[in-house]
């Protein structure tokens, strides 16, 4: 007991005691929210008669109080309308319930399209007809999981590039998934869709004002299940028709980088932070793996191995294993950083370095 | 339901139990077997609820502390399983092989031999199963709902074992279900027309029918996952033209009616226990007997309520929705029916009371929140939360569970012998009820603050309810080792039951000595 | 009720679990996908098209392509065009591109899918890369040509539909491989 008390005072800062859902930021959101509070009061309500005849009889009618049993147990004219009754309040929830729901199924033009693609255990983004697309991946430091750092305010609901999107505008979700089924939800947008690999699914908001909106994955999708947060940030228009068209640089930016001459240190900097992102859910941030779905990196025949062989399993993967390919998930600079990384950390010696160009030289031979 | 009662138990070709082991392994008693039976679901009570310990220890702060996630989904999945099919669904066979045969006056089960291989199946099934926790790679870890592709293409080695399990309980099931419709319908004493049966035994009835009827799809849907993942089939696997949803609509159109299997027996038991506690008839027998087979007609067109955001078309989602909401309806004619038999009686709260009474209260909460999700927009919101959590746990533990300790402490007496000690079973309501509302109450506000579930670790906004729910789940599980006391004392000794130690309690079984003989009703009873 | 022998009794209820079986594995995966083809489940596309193939002048359809790789897939896919603005009614064509970039001969599946799935039973495909697998040896590149009618009937306030395809590495996968359903 004395632990428990201990732990209750240590509790990290800033918890809540929420107990309802928020109406959130949209007109959708709304109307749910609205539904969501009428049910609930109806069944409050039954829930006050029902009970309140329930505890009268067990508070009255007790043999403690020389109460002598009646004996009736029937009567149709009362069964009826105890089944009649319900029936029509049941109806009477059943038409806003309907009429959200059409809301819902709106079909009318969409102004933004954005696909968005469940992986194990990221989502991915892509604007259509915009050229800038990017994977969103858990930003929360593995010190604050593992108890080793403070927890920060967003813990486990924060990420390295969060879904932009305007205000005020119809944006359109495609929703799919390349391995298991995920589930994309944000209860703010009171948008919940299953991620079905195969299969497009869609979904749509309008958002009111901007704002940072989070949720997470909510269907089971192995391991990482809890470690991929969704976060969509509304801007305005202006400043998110000034972020596409940042974004579009920084791709070019990025295929500049690729060009640069780089050095150990550089590459084993980039590489330990790329890692920590990409691969250490799997492989585990010290390179020791999870055998046998995910084998050590430390001291392994790929990674201390031939160069080529290392560069082919991250770039291509290693099909019939949990390995993923990432050769078109990741940029040149970072493969290049990861793969360096991997073969001079952990207690890994090899000593060579290999560059975004060896990458790319690696990649072109493969045309 | 009057009867007059030949006691013809003292049969000269009969004889008691064998002794030793070989009683146990060879039986064909239905006491014997329901014994066994409520044994070995309680075994899987125990070790389904240490898994729920290890599952809450790890939520009871954020952060990781004691499990890693792998090993986290993996209990999840198990506690999910060993609940549903090691406890619940074992226990309710359990009393049904006891209590049917007394209930309807007949001298056993009408396979007695069936019934001891169903019951022996179990055990070999639920080794199987928790093994795969010893294997590399791990036991199943893709939830108890195994949706694919998650438990196929992307499964451990383990799920082989996994299936293989799943098809023992399945087939296990499926002969208790047969053993309980052909005892009901032709062992019956002799006045013992249907409309005259305890609702145990009408419940009880109805959802081995609802067994019948959907074991065989899971049996179905674990085989076509089996044949994906050996075979090179694409039943469920797009990439050769299959479809994962699918997998969902096979496992929900079982695993809907599962879930009335879970409860329906438990509205038959408390139907007995309110009436008995209440001195009093149970209000509306028919209408009890006609919502319970309206809840099962229906269960079989609501499933896809499970599979609101997957993806349906509208017109699918209004049918779902409607259908799911219609379920209030025969629903709530039996909490009112219970209500009313407690109006105006003569109450008493003995232990078996107690649990009753919180079973209606709680369950009524349960079915509160399941018509709250039945609304599809809202459903939105509130699918794979911890608001989903609380609602099944809501209608599984006050509801299943707490029906099976009403029953356990309104049979003991008939069962043993005894009386069991009514201050420690007073103790370890309290205890069961205090702790699980403080376990699972606070779920519904997690889940609305957007908890998703199956999750190790959890954002901090959410830590004071996770702490709150991680202590009342500690205590809830401690109590049951005081279940598992007292009902060791209550065997041991204790005050000697009568034939009939509840002066309100109706129906053949009080009319045989206590503890009933091994072998009872060899000449049937007349009930008139 | 009336009462049977025990021994039909028992047969009866184990013809019942048989038919149950066999509902589960063979009748409910057909009636599944008829289900899907009928509304669209899942963006699951109609069959050939019975409708005029005169076009619809009245109105234009945005058609958007998605390619999208499923996990392992290393094969560069997308389409020549984001979108094409189509009447209802009149077939056209659309070309996927396909490359390999691997050392080793690979067979690949593309599953298409339709978005809104209220249009997806409006949508006709009458040749499709996907109706077959694709092998390509290492370092090939090909295109592959898809062609699709829109319904005339497709509902009035659908003007916007979405054709997406993923990709998935079948090489690994044990022959009896099931076709893609045009």
């Amino acid at each position: 007991m004395g632990i428990l008390l201990w732990l209750a005072f240590t509790t990290p800062t800033r918890a809540e005691w929420t107990v309802n859902m928020a109406p959130g930021a949209t007109d959708v959101s709304h109307a749910v929210f609205d539904l969501h509070m009428t049910i609930f009061w109806i069944c409050a309500v039954i829930g006050v008669l029902v009970f309140g005849v329930m505890f009268w009889s067990m508070l009255v009618h007790r043999r403690s109080t020389g109460q002598e049993a009646a004996h009736f147990h029937e009567s149709t004219t009362v069964e009826i309308l105890w089944t009649a009754v319900p029936f029509i309040i049941l109806v009477l929830m059943a038409i806003p319930a309907t009429k959200t729901l059409i809301d819902i199924y709106d079909p009318s033009e969409s102004e933004l399209d954005v696909q968005i693609t469940g992986y194990q255990w990221k989502w991915h983004y892509k604007y259509l007809g915009q050229d800038v697309e990017f994977f969103s991946n858990l930003a929360t430091p593995r010190e604050q999981i593992d108890n080793r750092a403070p927890k920060g305010e967003h813990y486990l609901l924060e990420v390295d590039e969060p879904l932009v999107v305007p205000v005020g505008t119809k944006v359109r979700f495609l929703i799919t998934a390349a391995d298991v089924i995920h589930s994309w939800w944000v209860p703010s947008l009171a948008v919940k869709k299953d991620a079905i690999p195969g299969f497009v699914n869609e979904a749509w908001t309008r958002i009111d004002k901007p704002g940072i909106y989070r949720g997470q994955c909510t269907e089971l999708c192995g391991k990482d299940h809890g470690f991929m947060p969704v976060v969509v940030e509304a801007k305005s228009k202006e400043d998110f028709t000034a972020w596409l068209a940042e974004r579009k640089q920084a791709a070019a930016a990025e295929r500049e980088l690729t060009s640069k001459e780089w050095s150990m240190e550089e590459l084993m900097a980039r590489g330990e932070k790329a890692y920590n992102t990409t691969c250490a859910a799997c492989h585990q941030p010290d390179g020791t793996g999870l055998p046998p779905m995910f084998p050590a990196l430390k001291g392994s025949p790929i990674a201390t191995g031939p160069v080529q062989g290392h560069i082919d399993i991250v770039v291509n993967g290693k099909p019939g294993t949990a390995m993923a390919a990432f050769g078109k998930q990741l940029s040149e600079v970072d493969l290049a950083a990861i793969i360096t990384y991997e073969r001079n950390a952990f207690g890994n010696k090899v000593g060579d370095m290999v560059t975004p160009k060896d990458i790319l030289a690696f990649k072109q031979a493969q045309e | 339901m009057s009867a007059v009662i030949d006691h013809g138990h003292a049969g000269h070709d009969h004889h008691g139990p064998a002794k030793g082991l070989m009683r146990w392994v060879l039986t064909t008693n239905h006491k014997d077997i329901g014994t066994m039976y409520l044994w070995f679901s309680f075994a899987m009570f125990l070790l389904g609820g240490s898994m729920a310990m290890v599952i809450r220890a790890e939520l009871f702060q954020p952060g990781l502390q004691i499990v890693q996630p792998e090993f986290f989904n993996q209990m999840t999945t198990m506690h999910g399983l060993i609940m549903v099919f090691g406890a619940v669904m074992p226990a309710f066979v359990g009393l049904a092989n006891w209590m049917i045969p007394l209930m309807i006056g007949a001298p056993d089960m009408a396979l007695p031999r069936m019934n001891n291989f169903s019951f022996w199946l179990l055990p070999a099934a639920f080794t199987l199963l928790v093994s795969t926790l010893f294997m590399e790679g791990g036991g199943p870890n893709f939830g108890w709902t195994f949706y694919a592709p998650l438990s196929t293409t992307y499964a451990p080695e383990s799920v082989t074992f996994f299936i293989f399990a799943i098809h023992l309980m399945g087939i296990s099931s499926i002969m208790g279900a047969i053993n309980v419709i052909a005892t009901i319908l032709n062992l019956r004493a002799p006045g013992m027309t249907l409309m005259k049966m305890p609702l145990f035994a009408w419940t009880w009835l109805i959802t081995a029918f609802l067994l019948i009827a959907v074991m065989p799809v899971l049996a179905g849907c674990v085989t076509m996952m089996l044949m994906d993942v050996h075979f090179g089939t694409s039943f469920f696997n797009a990439a050769g033209g299959g479809d994962p949803v699918l997998f969902q609509h096979v496992f929900w159109f079982f695993g809907h009616p599962e879930v009335y299997i879970m409860i329906l027996p438990a509205f038959g038991a408390i139907s007995s226990i309110i009436p008995a506690f209440s001195r009093k008839p149970l209000f509306g027998y028919t209408s009890m007997v006609y919502a319970t087979a309206s809840i099962a007609f229906l269960s079989f067109i609501v499933w896809a309520h499970h599979m609101f955001t997957v993806g349906i078309p509208i017109t699918g989602e209004l049918f779902f929705m409607y259908a799911t909401m219609l379920i209030a309806v025969p629903t709530g004619v039996k909490v009112f029916n219970w209500v009313t038999t407690m109006w105006r009686g003569s109450l008493t709260f003995e232990a078996p009371m107690l649990f009753a009474v919180a079973f209606v209260i709680l369950f009524t909460i349960g079915g509160f929140s399941g018509l709250m999700l039945a609304i599809a927009p809202a459903d939105f919101q509130y699918h794979d939360t911890y608001f989903v959590v609380a609602h099944f746990h809501y209608v599984l533990v006050p509801g299943a569970i707490f029906g099976i300790f009403a029953s356990a402490y309104y049979w003991l007496p008939k069962w043993t012998g005894h009386m069991y000690d009514e201050t420690l079973a007073r103790l370890h309501f309290w205890m069961s009820f205090i702790g699980m509302n403080l376990a699972f109450f606070p779920m519904h506000f997690l889940g609305l603050a957007g908890m998703p579930r199956r999750i190790p670790d959890y954002n901090l906004q959410f830590a004071d309810f996770n702490m709150v729910s991680s202590i009342g789940a500690f205590t809830f599980g401690v109590t049951q080792l005081l279940f598992l006391f007292i009902v060791i004392k209550c065997i041991r000794g204790g005050k000697p039951a009568p034939a009939k130690p509840w002066d309100g309690a109706d129906g053949l079984e009080w009319t045989v000595p206590s503890p009933a003989p091994y072998h009872t009703f060899s000449t049937p009873p007349e009930v008139k | 009720m009336s009462e049977l022998p025990l021994r039909r009794l028992v047969g009866r209820l184990l013809a019942v679990v048989v038919v149950m079986f066999c509902f589960g594995v063979f009748v409910l995966p057909p009636f599944y996908d008829a289900m899907c083809q009928a509304f669209g489940i899942n963006g699951k596309t109609a069959g050939a098209y019975q409708g005029e193939q005169r076009p619809d002048e009245s109105r234009l359809v945005r058609v958007q392509f998605l390619a999208t790789n499923a996990a392992g897939m290393v094969w560069e896919f997308r389409p020549v065009a984001d979108e094409l603005l189509v009447r209802p009614g009149e077939p056209r064509d659309m070309l996927f591109v396909a490359h390999n970039p691997s050392d080793r001969p690979m067979t690949a599946q593309a599953i298409p899918s339709v978005a809104p799935a209220k249009a997806a039973a409006y949508f006709h495909k009458t040749e499709c890369f996907c109706f077959t697998q694709q092998v390509l040896q290492p370092g090939e590149r090909i295109e592959m040509p898809v062609r699709f009618i829109v319904d005339r009937d497709l509902p009035k306030d659908v003007k916007h539909l979405t054709l997406a395809y993923t990709l998935f590495d079948i090489t690994a996968r044990k022959p009896p491989v099931a076709q893609a359903t045009p």
